[in-house]
């Protein structure tokens, strides 16, 4: 178990934040994370973070969805078990267009689910440290990770105060 | 205050649309000089689908069913852009307000739609006694005892009768060229005097207008086309038709914002706006072949005969005269626009949106060559001089217009009360 320590910037406003986080980072600090009690338009750009990648999972578990889909009813209903409904063969693709459809859609969004929580590392029984209960209510959380003996924490904390935090905290985080 | 921009046409661009015109019209007149020298197409009466009582498909008929075809096309396209700017007033979007004034523009076709409407409607019953178009004007299908009798066209007769379908026609266009006026008019007082009296106004009318649009749209579509194939009918067939429409209007819509761009106007538009416009087109693309599919699967399933002749004729009738078209339709309007827009780099970027909208409009005139010719010409339709021409001209006809609306005014709206939440639209 290593111990990891954050400095936790506290600001009041998003819009102060969002003009802190370039001023921050041009001064050569890296930013952990920033915790806000809604998402804030504008701060993935700031903070330098790529698009997600999320959709090319989704379009490729859409193709398995509509290939399971394909499978099952092509395999059910024309070899395993064949009947006729309604005078149509057996394997009626037009038919089969809804249950695929929605079948494309399930696994798509079920899996996006997952592969969020997987890519996230939030597993089951996983311990998410809160950094400060405030970012769920009113206050806004700029978290720096502290590297022993190369963050200067005073200038650290001299950065994120002209930068207009209110607070400087510190946290420690069991990881 | 943000600048207007003005929209300057060259001579020559302007001459390129009559050009358009002229090369339309000659190669129609060849078209149909052709025709008439080779004769009247003969159809051998063989195959499941083949019509009783048919006879050989003229010029004339063909000539009739393409001006129908690309009027009913263009009409859509300039309609729909006075409807999406309705649903852009109540809707209280501020993203489109730098592209409203191109959904403005479509509208100026109206009135050039709504005379050659009318006129193709009525000139062939005023000289012949009724319109080859529509199998339902022939009078003699209503006497009874009659060796035309047709009971189930005589039970429709209180709808499908010449004097309520013109009336019918002259309504439509009458509702839709005067709130296009007024929103219009709104819209040009408000880059004048400011304030926000115009926008509240524009809501109100754009509301009003829905609410008239909503009916008038699926009726027009009963009316224009379904009632060529007078027997049959479908329930989904109004939103089919506007489903048609809507994405036509997108694709013209987002050509233009793209053409415009590329050529030093709307300098404020960027990649964000292009992005909105580009879902829109992915999204009714699929929100079409949805339509058309619920429509497809409900007749495919029950199988009833009166129903099922309409997708006969398409697909394997005419010994397979229209089942490729269906099939390139179903490929380019729904396959092609849906993988290729997938990707948000690709709703982001000129090139890729203006080939999916070049595509679609493509793609949904011949959507309407569908839904159209089977019940017109039979099994004698093709893809010739008269097509090209009359496309031509009316594409012509259609940029006229359209330049003319965007010329008119300044193509940004300067006082709108959106404008700057538009200019900073970011998603």
């Amino acid at each position: 178990m290593t111990n990891k320590k954050y400095v936790l910037g506290v600001f009041d406003d998003e819009e102060v934040l969002l003009h802190a986080i370039p001023n921050v980072r041009a001064a050569g600090t890296k930013i952990h994370e920033c915790y806000t009690p809604f998402p804030i338009h504008g701060i993935d750009d700031a903070m330098g973070i790529e698009r997600s990648r999320l959709p090319i999972a989704a379009f490729f578990l859409g193709c398995c969805g509509l290939a399971f889909a394909l499978w099952l009813q092509i395999y059910t209903l024309g070899y395993d078990w064949p009947m006729i409904i309604g005078g149509k063969p057996n394997i009626a693709l037009p038919a089969f267009i809804p249950v695929s459809f929605e079948l494309t859609v399930f696994f798509t969004a079920h899996g996006m689910v997952l592969t969020f929580l997987i890519i996230s590392g939030l597993y089951p029984k996983t311990n998410t440290q809160v950094m400060d209960p405030r970012s769920t209510d009113d206050k806004f959380i700029m978290a720096i990770e502290v590297k022993e003996g190369k963050t200067d924490m005073v200038q650290l904390s001299d950065l994120l105060r002209t930068n207009g935090a209110v607070e400087v905290n510190e946290k420690e985080v069991v990881s | 205050m943000i600048a207007e921009e003005r929209l300057i046409i060259p001579k020559k661009i302007s001459n390129r649309f009559l050009m358009m015109i002229g090369l339309g019209l000659v190669l129609l007149v060849a078209g149909i000089v052709l025709m008439m020298i080779a004769g009247p197409a003969h159809h051998d009466a063989h195959g499941a689908a083949a019509a009783t009582g048919h006879h050989a498909t003229t010029w004339y008929e063909r000539f009739l069913a393409n001006l129908w075809l690309n009027n009913v096309y263009f009409t859509g396209i300039a309609i729909v852009g006075v409807f999406f700017t309705a649903v852009q007033y109540v809707a209280y979007a501020g993203w489109s307000v730098l592209i409203k004034r191109v959904l403005e523009g479509l509208g100026y076709y109206l009135p050039v739609g709504g005379v050659i409407m009318l006129l193709v409607f009525l000139l062939p019953i005023i000289f012949t006694g009724h319109n080859p178009l529509f199998h339902w004007t022939d009078h003699s299908l209503y006497e009874i005892d009659g060796p035309n009798y047709d009971p189930i066209i005589a039970g429709k007769s209180g709808f499908l009768n010449i004097p309520f379908y013109t009336i019918r026609l002259v309504l439509y266009f009458a509702s839709w060229i005067f709130f296009a006026w007024w929103l219009r008019k709104q819209s040009v007082a408000e880059d004048l005097n400011g304030g926000l009296t115009f926008y509240d106004k524009s809501i109100r009318i754009s509301a009003m207008f829905l609410v008239v649009f909503g009916v008038t749209s699926s009726l027009s579509a009963w009316d224009w086309v379904l009632s060529i194939d007078t027997h049959w009918f479908s329930t989904m067939f109004g939103w089919y038709v506007f489903a048609s429409w809507f994405i036509t209007g997108l694709a013209a819509t987002t050509l233009t914002v793209i053409i415009l761009k590329q050529n030093g106007y709307l300098k404020m538009v960027n990649a964000n706006h292009l992005h909105d416009l580009g879902k829109f087109t992915f999204a009714f693309s699929i929100f079409w072949t949805y339509i058309w599919f619920s429509q497809f699967m409900l007749i495919w399933y029950a199988n009833m005969p009166e129903e099922v002749t309409y997708f006969r004729e398409r697909m394997g009738g005419y010994e397979d005269h229209y089942t490729w078209i269906l099939f390139t339709n179903l490929f380019v309007n729904f396959v092609f626009p849906f993988l290729v827009l997938m990707t948000r780099d690709a709703k982001r970027q000129m090139i890729m949106l203006k080939l999916v909208c070049v595509v679609v409009l493509f793609g949904h005139w011949l959507d309407f060559y569908l839904m159209i010719m089977p019940g017109t010409l039979r099994g004698d339709s093709g893809f010739g001089l008269i097509e090209l021409g009359t496309a031509l001209t009316f594409l012509g006809i259609f940029l006229n217009r359209f330049t003319k609306g965007l010329t008119e005014a300044s193509l940004v709206p300067v006082n709108h009360p959106f404008l700057e939440e538009s200019i900073h639209h970011h998603v």
